[in-house]
């Protein structure tokens, strides 16, 4: 999604309203719930949240001139930067050494990728659509951001073709978006 | 409810990666040397000689060597790459034009400054604000983008621009005062004569 994204990209840029921002929080901790308790500091409540609009539908909110989230369509996307600061808050998966160096060019995960032995799924079963981070074989930090195309049970059982989609990773347009 | 504090990332200062990553970067080599002089206990963690036999061990030598191979390869590419545009921000030189408007009102026009990756719309701002006159981005004949500022301060935007390349670490950028003395028509005229000249 962000493969290509320059200042370019921007359309707008705005204020948004402390009830749009109360919204906003409540929205992303319903997504999230783990957030609950620090969602205070990430969003704190009397900072001035401002509305970036971009190209192709997508939203990126900033809080103190960093990107914290960003939006598209529905789902509401933490950046790396806040995944990084609260890595326990978010669903996690990990891939296999040998993919990293695809995700980090932007690849979609293809499922094989996230089967294999250096690779682990959550035990509980995650629904298609929801938000992950993804780990890396060795690593402890995140190294991005994306959407299941199918629930991890299917990524278990089928394991072919896509598996989650890549929207936010390290060194694409948005890490590199400064403001 | 317990306070959760926020985790802190280390960030290289390199290719701004955590230094997990920077091995799959192309600035590898640099990456590696700015950890050593700035955490060394970070590298000693992720480059001892330990954690390295622990790495390979997930994938076959061949593979390894392979992609080894290939990463080498881009980054010679890189660092090639990064060498030109040095060379080319040496080579470049910004101009400081002064444009003679109505006998004693004169516009300066700044260009060259493309290069050195400055935002052009924010400098034009801080030179409206500093000199107190209108300032704004055009592009000129060539297609690149200039500043125009309102009255004769070249001396002035001269200093500034040469402490902003300072900052910068560009202390051998030379920046240029020209003095167009000719009304503006007349230069036109000129040029157009001269593009003419040229198809011809």
């Amino acid at each position: 999604m962000f493969k290509k994204f320059s200042k370019e990209d921007v359309h707008s840029r705005s204020n948004i309203k402390s009830s749009a921002q109360r919204g906003l929080k409540g929205n992303f901790v319903s997504q999230f719930e783990a957030l609950e308790p620090v969602i205070d500091t990430i969003i704190p409540k009397k900072s001035q949240a401002i509305l970036i609009k971009c190209e192709d539908k997508i939203q990126l909110y900033l809080i103190d001139n960093e990107v914290v989230l960003f939006q598209h369509f529905d789902d509401l996307i933490p950046t790396l930067k806040v995944v990084h600061k609260y890595p326990q808050c978010f669903p996690r998966v990990q891939v296999d050494r040998g993919a990293i160096k695809f995700v980090l060019s932007g690849a979609n995960i293809m499922c094989p990728g996230l089967t294999s032995a250096g690779a682990d799924l959550p035990e509980e079963n995650l629904e298609e659509g929801s938000i992950v981070t993804i780990y890396a074989e060795g690593k402890e930090t995140a190294l991005a951001v994306g959407k299941l195309l199918m629930s991890t049970n299917d990524i278990k059982s089928i394991n072919k073709g896509h598996g989650i989609e890549l929207l936010h990773y390290l060194g694409d347009g948005l890490w590199n978006h400064t403001e | 409810m317990t306070e959760v504090l926020p985790k802190s990332t280390l960030y290289c200062g390199v290719c701004s990666y955590p230094p997990e990553y920077c091995e799959f970067t192309a600035t590898f080599k640099r990456c590696k040397e700015w950890l050593l002089s700035n955490h060394q206990e970070v590298y000693e963690k992720l480059y001892s000689d330990e954690a390295l036999a622990n790495q390979t061990s997930t994938l076959s030598l061949e593979k390894e060597q392979k992609m080894e191979q290939e990463l080498e390869k881009k980054q010679k590419k890189e660092e090639a790459k990064q060498e030109r545009e040095l060379q080319k921000k040496l080579s470049s030189k910004v101009t400081i034009k002064r444009i003679e408007r109505n006998k004693r009102k004169h516009i300066i026009s700044i260009s060259g400054l493309e290069v050195f990756n400055i935002d052009m719309k924010k400098l034009s701002k801080t030179f409206a604000s500093k000199f107190a006159t209108g300032a704004t981005v055009t592009k000129n004949a060539e297609k690149k983008e200039e500043i125009l500022v309102q009255g004769d301060v070249s001396n002035e935007a001269k200093e500034y621009i040469e402490k902003l390349l300072e900052e910068k670490g560009l202390n051998e950028v030379k920046v240029e005062q020209i003095d167009d003395k000719k009304k503006k028509k007349a230069l036109e005229a000129e040029a157009e004569a001269a593009a003419k000249a040229g198809k011809k």
